[in-house]
């Protein structure tokens, strides 16, 4: 068809998917269903022959079901699980040729184009396909044509012939082949059948033969793209999916080793590859989990959580270290596998002469930090919205954070903040002498007050004791120290010291 | 102060290592009149052993110019001195904040710093400090009288009040 190569393209419909999958999990005998709940009903969302011998369908309610077939087995439906092991299939399929893409929720369409050959010609090749599908547990529909289009019809309302469930059409008979099929094999919505039903034209002969012009006035062009697409007036294309990357190394040993050196020589060869497949991904890595396996089968996992994503090996190998330490390694370890088990984007940047302040290096610190105490307790300050001083700023992992600036002050705010800690003291004045953490004070100078309001639209367990009126307090001892009276609810408190 | 208005003379990046359990806490907005609050990392630690591995880290990674660490037990002679090694190893500064009387011997300087009321009535942005220098390896003693100057953010040498 193009450039004279004759186009083949296979397309698979697993029409009982769900339920295959399912019965492929926990075989069972007799009529089986999956259920979905579907406005406040559980309907049957896919069933097995013997539940479609009794004269089930899908969509209808489980409890006329039930009523039909007392004998009736079912289980919940999972269309996310179906999906992944549609995505298991595509990447199987891959084994015919290298082109394979999606069809809807439950197909797959293989372009096998000059690969058939390979396994005999195209006959043998269905019959291996559906051999090996059979053996999983799977029914399949098989339709063979030169367009998706047409491929896409044979599966779904092809007379299938004598050995099952394949049907093909020879190279370059299209419409010889979908003639006989009825309209609704185009890939056209119902009401567009439906009318063309209407009209008299059931099958696709009937379409073919019409005038063009009258049918695309009254069903819109997509009815003639679809009939020329099958037909291979008009090109199609398919789409294949890609593996996504997987960002995985490992390496097997001839010989046991056990020391440190040279589990981290291993290590460090290991990282080489790994980087190179991220740097080539531009992405960098966030967690590692390095797995040795030992000659005894025995496994030991070392995870490494980095303080940002990274794909230097120089700089990550020596983090690796002080896990690789703790590490048994009993009679030896044969293994080594390396994961990035979470990564994130890292695009390349531009070297500069411009120092960054250090900051790579203490990104390293963070996580070398990190790995001992956790992440989660490496933390940085962050300004926050809010005028209560003890809110005024958010302590977020360094880590998960980027420095900000932006610390206005209107007030002189204590170098140091802790919990009030009530002293003894009468009135709105603050007290002439007063016991502070066993140490008698004297008031020798007092500024204020400055009167900071709870903020009422957050329930605070410290703020109940209502407006505060905030004292600086120069004692005759020498220490500076921020007091607060709470007017509402008489009585002082020491809540900071200034430096 | 005495610590920060040195992370505020030396610049880069200082680390404050602290156990997890102390209520006591730096206030970012005090922070700011010294330095900049983003230059900061706060480590939080479950106890001592913690808090001396990670100022150690800290110290010999080169990437803090000054690590502030308030252990609640007395450094002892070896763990002084490891971290002294790791402070040259990293040319960085560590500074312990102690109790009156905790000291370890392995200390270069040790310093006291005792705030005194200012009777003239200064400017009241910052605590007038006396500090003394009570232990110098490689040096001799001495007492100084400073205050913070906020606008201008270095320290000012003054004169003893009231001698």
């Amino acid at each position: 068809m193009f450039d004279g190569i004759q186009r083949r393209v296979v397309s698979l419909w697993f029409p009982r998917l769900a339920s295959d999958r399912a019965l492929r999990v926990w075989p069972l005998a007799g009529p089986f269903v999956l259920t979905r709940k579907e406005q406040n009903a559980n309907r049957i969302y896919c069933l097995n022959p013997p539940a479609s011998a009794q004269g089930l369908e899908v969509g209808m309610a489980y409890t006329d079901a039930r009523a039909f077939c007392p004998d009736l087995q079912s289980r919940g439906a999972d269309p996310e699980g179906d999906q992944r092991f549609l995505l298991a299939l595509r990447r199987w399929a891959t084994r015919y040729c290298p082109w394979v893409g999606l069809e809807g929720r439950d197909g797959l369409v293989l372009d096998i184009t000059g690969s058939a050959h390979l396994f005999g010609g195209e006959a043998m090749m269905l019959e291996d396909l559906q051999r090996r599908l059979a053996r999983a547990g799977l029914s399949v529909r098989i339709g063979l044509a030169d367009t998706r289009g047409a491929a896409w019809a044979l599966a779904r309302h092809g007379q299938q012939g004598r050995n099952g469930h394949c049907s093909i059409a020879e190279a370059g008979q299209m419409l010889a082949a979908l003639a006989p099929l009825p309209v609704a094999a185009l890939r056209i919505e119902p009401q567009v059948a439906l009318g063309l039903e209407r009209l008299g034209l059931r099958y696709i002969r009937d379409l073919a033969g019409a005038a063009r012009g009258p049918l695309t006035r009254r069903f819109g062009p997509g009815l003639l793209r679809r009939l020329d697409q099958a037909l291979g007036q008009q090109p199609e294309q398919i789409s294949p999916h890609t593996d996504p990357p997987h960002y995985g190394v490992r390496m097997t040993l001839p010989e046991p080793i056990g020391l440190l050196a040279d589990v981290m020589a291993g290590t460090d060869r290991l990282l080489r590859q790994l980087c190179s497949k991220l740097k080539t991904q531009e992405m960098g890595a966030r967690v590692l989990c390095l797995t040795l396996r030992r000659v005894d089968q025995d496994q030991q996992q070392v995870e490494l959580r980095l303080a940002r994503p990274l794909r230097d090996a120089g700089r990550i190998l020596p983090l690796f270290e002080r896990g690789l330490g703790e590490m048994d390694a009993g009679f030896g370890i044969d293994q080594l596998r390396l994961e990035a088990t979470v990564v994130e984007p890292l695009p390349v940047e531009q070297l500069s002469h411009v120092s960054d302040g250090g900051q790579d290096r203490l990104d390293d610190l963070i996580s070398r930090l990190g790995t001992r105490i956790g992440l989660d307790n490496i933390l940085r300050f962050l300004p926050a919205d809010s005028h209560i001083p003890d809110r005024s700023f958010v302590l977020a992992p360094a880590a998960y954070s980027q420095p900000a600036g932006g610390w206005a002050r209107h007030q002189p705010r204590p170098l140091v903040l802790f919990r009030p800690e009530a002293i003894a003291g009468t009135g709105p004045r603050p007290p002439q002498r007063f016991r502070w953490r066993r140490m008698s004070l004297t008031t020798g100078r007092a500024s204020g007050p400055e009167r900071i309001a709870p903020e009422w639209w957050l329930e605070d367990e410290n703020w109940r004791s209502g407006l505060r009126d905030y004292w600086r307090v120069e004692t005759r001892e020498g220490r500076r120290l921020w007091l607060f009276y709470t007017p509402q609810n008489p009585g002082w408190f020491v809540q900071g010291e200034f430096a | 102060m005495l610590a920060l208005a040195y992370a505020a003379r030396v610049g880069g990046n200082v680390m404050w290592v602290q156990e997890g359990w102390q209520g006591q806490q730096i206030h970012p907005h005090g922070v700011s009149d010294f330095l900049d609050p983003a230059r900061l990392t706060l480590s939080l630690t479950q106890g001592p052993l913690e808090t001396l591995a990670v100022a150690e880290e800290a110290l010999r990674s080169g990437a803090v110019s000054l690590v502030v660490l308030t252990p609640s037990k007395p450094i002892g002679l070896t763990e002084g001195r490891r971290l002294q090694l790791a402070a040259r190893d990293g040319a960085a500064t560590g500074l312990a904040l102690i109790a009156d009387g905790a000291g370890s011997n392995a200390t270069e300087t040790r310093w006291r710093a005792t705030p005194i009321f200012d009777a003239e009535g200064g400017r009241g942005d910052s605590t007038l400090q006396r500090w003394d220098l009570i232990k110098n390896k490689s040096g001799t003693l001495g007492v100084w009288h400073v205050r913070w100057d906020t606008a201008s953010r270095r320290l000012s040498v003054v004169s003893p009040a009231g001698k």
